[in-house]
């Protein structure tokens, strides 16, 4: 082994690889009860509830497969994994580059970038809640901002049109998520070896060329890490959108997260809830595993190979 | 080494028993009496609004006299109280006073067990005497009382804008055709007819009710609430949902009503504001117009009148849809002492003089026998009569459609009924999807 190489850059993991050996397997006990305790027990309650008939009162009552087969063949059911996944797909297209832009600009180190950069951090301190109402308020067609003079053209049916309201609802959830992928970007901008931007200088890069084959390529462990996030949280978008449009109008922004729990918290039928929150789960184990199977996540490859 | 591993594990075991500990103790506290029924006496919830104020001053005017059965209270907003309630009644952690609509709701705690008989209380004819009968026939399941009246009579009614009216020189429609004519002429004068938050579903059922009514009598509904095979399909569902397309497509409703809320008044402010003629809604309308322009209403601007009756229909003209009042149940999970608390509250400090005093000044009439003196010292004795008499002498006052039928056929209606008004379904479709909940 090359252990005893002080200064080479494979010490390091070199180290990190002896201690995972030596670490005692009883320290991973508290994670693993809590984890057993919070995620596994009530996943599996979920499960057995999801075979039974209960309105949340009365007793519990044992329905076979029958709640399984009215979710398949509930054409809301369906829609509402199309739904789920066009919020997932477009949020990913509108977040990411706006997020990666703003990262990269907010990393200079200039007083008025540092300035803005805080601006716009604001809407992460705010909570969904507030964040939805205060939205609602302001898309009111006749009392919202298309109500301020020369901003008639923004009175529209935003929160009416069932084509509309999609969109509406992925803007939203950006506003208030793209302050925190922009952090993630600006951290690994900043990570990112002067040395790297000298040599392409001297070879004679532009700012353009500079981007795209220094930074981006940098970028490309946080692109993921946060592609993860982003899509994962886009399965369980809720609060935002329960407290915007509550599902509607009609079906047309009933999330699968949403389905649930309006199935289960409003017509009170926690059997089919259930149901839907075991294919929630499918659903959002197979994403993550595939996004980290596929983009060599976990593989952990250095970007900085040989520096 | 043997040394290291050890001191680990006991550092592990340390940590373990703290997290166990932790664990227990958190149980110990936040278990079974975070409800609030135990330990700290008996518990209250109630609705934050209009009327939060006078159930606050009831409360407080009753633990002050009775320090040894205080009521502890805590307000929600209406829609995640009807949640959490649930969940607390379905957990055995309810409040003691258990605040409902009657219907549905109350018949479902009925059969878990979960509210106590009240029959005993009604009884005594001090309690019986004090409400209209037909309103507090509304906390009665099987015969039996479960539910006592506690809040004003809350009938849906057509409001109105007077000026608006003078401007077209409309007076108010007494059938349907009149008012679908007067839509159009609100049309040609750039006024929108109707205002109603289509955002927030409820607002929408009362004209699916009141079509209902007035098409089929009240037969319709009561078909549909006993489950009868089918009942959503029955021709007068039909035909209300034709009609309220035909408005829809008559532009009897503000441009954009699917984007107006409800929580921040914006679809009754259209009213006031002149926008919009007319809203069918509840007494909330008035008390919200009363707290945002009360001159609007000192001025005599506003005026109200009942839903037109459809030449040909079966249903009488006096027939009402709308809450009948909101009741108090008192829960069977909470301790004796926390019971007997609930009781001698309702026996003798329910709908009391400063109670009905306090919901009239806040626009609501309370559902109390021979309140014409009291009305007629009140601010608006006209708009309060007409409430108190509408209800009095209806043939039929039928509960909101959400809060009479069950949860699941009430999500579902919500959401049907407004893919109705958004034309995403025909009124064939609604009849098969309605249809649906009745087997489950």
């Amino acid at each position: 082994m090359s252990v005893l190489h002080p200064r080479t850059p494979a010490t390091r993991s070199s180290i990190t690889q002896e201690q995972r050996h030596g670490a005692n397997g009883l320290l991973v006990l508290p994670a693993l009860l809590m984890f057993v305790v919070f995620a596994l027990v009530p996943l599996a309650g979920a499960v057995v509830l999801s075979f039974t008939q209960w309105d949340g009162l009365g007793d519990i009552g044992w329905a076979g497969r029958r709640n399984w087969s009215d979710v398949v063949k509930d054409p809301v059911t369906g829609n509402a994994l199309v739904l789920t996944f066009k919020i997932i797909v477009v949020s990913w297209l509108v977040q990411t580059p706006i997020s990666l832009l703003l990262g990269v600009f907010t990393a200079g180190t200039q007083r008025y970038r540092a300035a803005l950069a805080a601006l716009y951090f604001v809407p992460l301190l705010l909570s969904s809640a507030a964040v939805a109402i205060a939205f609602k308020a302001i898309l009111d067609p006749h009392f919202g901002i298309g109500g301020a003079p020369g901003l008639h053209f923004l009175a529209q049916n935003w929160l009416g049109d069932p084509d509309l309201v999609l969109y509406v609802v992925v803007f939203v959830i950006a506003w208030q998520f793209v302050p925190f992928h922009t952090l993630l970007y600006q951290a690994a901008v900043r990570q990112i070896p002067a040395s790297l931007y000298e040599a392409a200088t001297i070879d004679g890069a532009g700012r353009l060329k500079q981007f795209r084959y220094v930074t981006l390529p940098q970028l490309r462990g946080t692109l993921i890490t946060s592609s993860t996030l982003m899509v994962t949280g886009s399965l369980t978008y809720f609060d935002v959108v329960f407290v915007l449009t509550g599902g509607g109008p009609g079906n047309s922004t009933r999330l699968l997260p949403l389905d649930m729990y309006l199935t289960g918290f409003a017509a009170n039928d926690m059997g089919r809830a259930s149901v839907l929150a075991v294919i929630l789960v499918v659903i959002g184990l197979g994403l993550a595993f595939a996004l980290t199977r596929f983009t060599g996540f976990s593989r952990m490859r250095s970007e900085q190979e040989g520096l | 080494m043997t040394a290291s591993v050890m001191s680990r594990r006991t550092v592990l075991a340390a940590g373990l028993a703290a997290l166990f500990g932790g664990a227990m103790t958190g149980c110990g506290t936040s278990g079974p009496k975070s409800g609030g029924t135990a330990g700290g006496g008996a518990s209250v919830w109630i609705l934050s609004g209009v009327t939060e104020q006078a159930f606050r001053n009831s409360f407080t005017g009753w633990n002050d006299a009775h320090p040894d059965q205080r009521f502890s209270v805590q307000a929600f907003a209406n829609d995640p109280y009807k949640q959490k309630v649930r969940t607390a009644v379905g957990a055995g952690q309810a409040p003691t006073l258990i605040y409902g609509w009657g219907g549905g709701v109350l018949d479902s705690y009925v059969k878990a067990g979960a509210v106590e008989d009240l029959s005993d209380l009604v009884a005594d004819p001090h309690v019986k005497n004090r409400f209209i009968p037909s309103i507090a026939a509304g906390g009665k399941i099987g015969g039996k009382t479960y539910a006592l009246p506690n809040n004003g009579i809350k009938p849906v009614m057509v409001y109105y804008n007077k000026d608006l009216f003078r401007q077209i020189g409309a007076e108010p429609p007494k059938t349907w055709d009149e008012l679908m004519s007067q839509v159009a002429d609100f049309k040609r004068a750039k006024i929108a007819p109707f205002t109603v938050s289509g955002q927030a579903k409820w607002p929408l059922l009362p004209w699916l009710s009141y079509l209902m009514d007035r098409i089929g009598g009240p037969r319709v509904l009561n078909d549909i609430l006993a489950g009868k095979h089918k009942a959503w399909s029955d021709p007068a569902v039909t035909e209300a949902n034709e009609k309220i397309q035909a408005l829809v497509d008559a532009g009897g409703f503000v441009d954009d009503f699917a984007s107006i809320t409800t929580d921040s008044g914006a679809d009754v402010a259209l009213l006031y504001t002149g926008k919009a003629a007319m809203t069918l809604a509840l007494p909330s309308a008035y008390q919200t117009i009363q707290q945002a322009d009360p001159k609007f209403i000192e001025s005599g601007k506003l005026g109200y009148f009942p839903f037109p009756a459809v030449t040909g229909g079966k249903g009488d003209a006096d027939d009402v849809v709308g809450n009948p009042s909101n009741y108090w149940s008192i829960s069977a999970s909470a301790s004796d002492a926390d019971k007997e608390a609930a009781r001698a509250y309702l026996k003798n400090a329910l709908l009391n003089s400063q109670y009905v005093g306090d919901l009239l000044k806040e626009g609501n009439v309370p559902p109390v026998a021979d309140l014409g003196p009291r009305i007629a010292k009140s601010s608006d004795p006209d708009y309060f009569t007409a409430v108190y008499h509408m209800a009095a002498k209806a043939p039929n006052f039928a509960l909101s459609l959400d809060q009479a039928l069950g949860p699941k056929a009430g999500d579902a209606v919500l959401t049907n009924l407004q893919q109705i008004f958004l034309k995403e379904i025909t009124p064939e479709k609604f009849a098969a999807n309605m249809n649906a909940t009745l087997s489950g």
